[in-house]
């Protein structure tokens, strides 16, 4: 399945505000918090950041199928989708602290990184592994369309 | 007629005369025939025509049939033996032995040409033949496109209400009616008029011709399971899982940057279609014979003719009254390239000059056993196959010598920095028929947009002949290269003849530099895998002179992006096409798993739209998948 740059954005969108959002909703709970960071901000953070993932990732989008083009398949391999999660990882933790998200804390020494580093992991992970099956069977037509969501 | 050759299937070819003269049809038999040194599924016969069935061969000597329409004269083919000349099988050139193509009579050796041969286990429609007529079709039939009710029970044949029917049986078949039983149709609503038993038997018949075994890949990826519709678990998952290895989720993961493609194991996707086929009870669906023509019905719908095996009814046509139609029929023909059909014809050398698709296995023998130089024709999938045949042959002791002969040379990439195919050695090279981004990506939706000699034009661009860049291949051809016994030869051929000798075929061929080049080679294998015009297949070319059926720019049927065939619709019947046939059309590998998995849904979605079925949805579609994954029948 090749998607198109509209099917790369749907995808996105479909699978950030299903399985991002379920599986936010529950590790938000679970996660590391430090002493300073109550339930409720953890959760500010995290539904924030999952906004900003949905948000940012069209230009994402834009910048990988731009990338695509000098290959003849316009096609790359399904690990980088996978990978990918280092660069909009590093993008999405700085957005955050420069819109002021999660004030008082800065840099790599924040007592707020392991938190954030395994709530993006893994949500990422969840939303890499839907796409590379499950999804198919939730939406027929959806390797068909190129990535469009058509139910 | 009898033939008792070995070679020749139970029901193999029947002549019919007809009003343009006398017919040849191939009725699916599993070593072919060969009109004039091309093998065909059917095509007019002209005096001085030989047909060849394994060791046996007719030559066509009599007058020209006279013009009288079909049914004006019934006549079953043992009553025209005045045309047909037999020459003793001894006279016939070496044929190669018996191969144990699936298409073969299951019985083994003991095959005479008597016996009907027809799926085991497909359906017998319960019909009694109309009032009045022989149930045979008429001349009034014949002549008029649009039939009434009326017409058809005057001729006698029997009709069969069944609201959707598919012609062909193939895999093409098989991917709709596969969506159709997960879409909650009834087995009863559908018929499948095919002469196959199972829907990869045709497709597993021209892989094993061209050296494809159960354990070699097939160039497809892995998430188009034809055997499922929503790919998952992919073949890679399921190849994975029971080799308990990770090596094929590392392929599909990693394509094509960090590996090669993944492709499936031929014999996995036989075996899975045979699991899909039974638990969605295909052979209750399945109708044996030979589907003649399709016509639409006054007041809606289409009849499809159907002539059963002999002694399977009381009449020799059955007419389906069908609200949908979807004809799937696959390759209206394999053709030789000009010179070498040329040289088949004139010589009647059917041993040194063999096509890929065509039963040649005594071309590795001979030449597993003596040393040799053999042509290889083409740069397509097909002919890296065949080459790489010959190289295993190599590294098994045979001394052959191998020649490429190309008409260009692919030297390196073609293409400007946006578009730019690999290529080298003489091959252009994609993993897929098409460039992947043709079945579902930005490709797909360009084609899309395009229309007429504009689309051929572009679909050239993105398909054409290329093969698939294994690394296994490469190898091997380097290997060649270096050990001297494979060449590659670019030019024009200019003529193919015996040699002086009448022990080799001599091959002129023109070089770029003008130059005259004698190639003298124990056998030629044509492996381009032409395809022949679709007026080559009567059901088709009935189509386009009768049901209102037209072409697209690359000479196939013309289709919409719901695969619906343009101009033939009936009142509230609707007429569709998929697979080969429906090539050329707004979605480029039309004729791969992939697009006729694809052309399924879309006509299943476009049969939801009219009321037929239900939509698949996304609850439909888990609980679907459920079923599927713990195998239970629908």
């Amino acid at each position: 399945m090749t998607p198109t740059l509209r099917g790369r954005i749907e995808s996105r969108l479909f699978l950030i505000g299903t399985i991002g959002v379920i599986w936010t909703a529950w590790i938000s709970a679970v996660l590391p918090r430090p002493a300073m960071a109550s339930m409720g901000r953890i959760y500010g953070i995290t539904f924030r950041a999952l906004a900003f993932m949905a948000v940012a990732g069209i230009a994402w989008e834009l910048i990988y199928h731009g990338l695509q083009q000098f290959r003849w398949n316009k096609d790359w391999p399904s690990l980088f989708g996978l990978l990918t999660a280092v660069n909009e990882g590093l993008v999405t933790w700085l957005a955050l602290h420069a819109l002021n998200v999660m004030p008082g804390t800065s840099g790599w020494s924040s007592p707020l990184r392991n938190m954030f580093l395994i709530f993006f992991l893994t949500t990422w992970l969840a939303i890499w592994l839907f796409m590379q099956g499950p999804l198919r069977v939730v939406v027929l037509r959806w390797r068909f369309e190129g990535g469009r969501i058509r139910l | 007629m009898l033939v008792d050759d070995p070679q020749v299937s139970r029901r193999h070819l029947a002549l019919e005369p007809r009003s343009g003269g006398l017919f040849v049809i191939d009725l699916g038999s599993a070593n072919g025939t060969i009109l004039n040194g091309n093998r065909i599924t059917e095509a007019r016969l002209q005096t001085g025509d030989q047909v060849v069935l394994g060791e046996s061969r007719l030559r066509f000597g009599g007058p020209e049939p006279t013009g009288e329409a079909e049914a004006a004269r019934p006549e079953p083919v043992r009553s025209a033996p005045s045309t047909v000349a037999l020459t003793a099988p001894g006279s016939a050139p070496p044929a190669p032995p018996a191969p144990p193509g699936v298409l073969a009579p299951p019985e083994g050796g003991a095959v005479r040409s008597t016996i009907a041969l027809h799926p085991r286990e497909a359906i017998y429609e319960q019909v009694e033949p109309g009032p009045a007529g022989g149930g045979d079709l008429t001349a009034e039939l014949l002549a008029e496109c649009t039939w009434t009710d009326e017409l058809v029970n005057q001729a006698g044949i029997p009709i069969v209400d069944c609201p959707l029917v598919t012609v062909g049986g193939g895999l093409g078949s098989f991917a709709l009616v596969d969506f159709l039983r997960i879409a909650g149709v009834p087995a009863g609503q559908i018929r499948v008029l095919s002469l196959l038993e199972w829907p990869h038997q045709t497709y597993q018949y021209l892989a094993e011709a061209s050296q494809i075994r159960g354990d070699d890949r097939l160039r497809s990826d892995s998430m188009s399971r034809i055997d499922n519709i929503w790919g998952f678990p992919s073949y890679a998952l399921e190849e994975a899982m029971r080799g308990r290895t990770l090596a094929p989720l590392w392929r599909v993961l990693t394509e094509p940057v960090l590996s090669e493609y993944y492709n499936p194991k031929a014999a996995d996707m036989y075996s899975g279609v045979e699991r899909e086929a039974r638990r969605i009870g295909w052979p209750s669906m399945l109708v044996a014979g030979q589907v003649r023509v399709v016509r639409p019905r006054s007041g809606g719908g289409y009849f499809v003719v159907l002539t059963p095996p002999p002694g399977d009814g009381p009449t020799k046509r059955i007419a389906y009254r069908a609200r949908f139609v979807h004809v799937a029929v696959g390759y209206p023909s394999l053709r030789f390239l000009p010179d070498l059909q040329q040289y088949r014809a004139t010589y009647n050398d059917f041993y040194r000059v063999v096509n890929a698709y065509e039963q040649h296995g005594h071309v590795y023998e001979a030449l597993d056993r003596s040393p040799g130089t053999v042509v290889v024709r083409g740069a397509g999938i097909v002919a890296s196959r065949i080459l790489e045949r010959l190289a295993e042959g190599r590294e098994r002791g045979s001394q052959t010598q191998v020649i490429h002969l190309l008409r260009r040379k692919v030297d390196g990439p073609t293409g400007g920095p946006f578009f730019r195919r690999p290529g080298g050695d003489g091959f252009a090279y994609q993993p897929f028929t098409y460039a992947k981004a043709a079945g579902s990506g930005q490709l797909r939706q360009r084609a899309l947009r395009l229309e007429g000699q504009e689309r051929a034009d572009y679909l050239r661009s993105i398909g054409g002949t290329t093969t698939s860049k294994r690394k296994l291949w490469q190898d091997q051809l380097a290997k060649g290269r270096a050990e001297g016994w494979y060449r590659l030869q670019i030019g024009e051929v200019q003529e193919v003849g015996p040699a002086p000798d009448g022990q080799s075929v001599l091959t002129k061929v023109k070089t770029g530099d003008g130059s005259t080049v004698d190639i003298d080679a124990d056998f030629i294998i044509d492996a381009t895998g032409l395809e022949g015009d679709i007026r080559d297949h009567r059901l088709l070319s009935d189509l386009l002179d009768c049901a209102g059926a037209g072409t697209n720019a690359s000479g196939r049927i013309d289709v919409d992006q719901h695969f619906e065939v343009r101009g033939t619709q009936s009142g509230d019947g609707r007429l569709f096409a998929s697979g080969s046939v429906a090539a050329g059309g707004y979605l480029p590998p039309a004729d791969s798993f992939w697009g006729v998995e694809h052309a399924a849904l879309e006509i299943c979605d476009e049969l939801a739209r009219l009321g037929f079925c239900r939509h698949v949805g996304t609850v439909r579609s888990i609980r679907q998948w459920w079923r599927w994954m713990r195998g239970v029948p629908i």
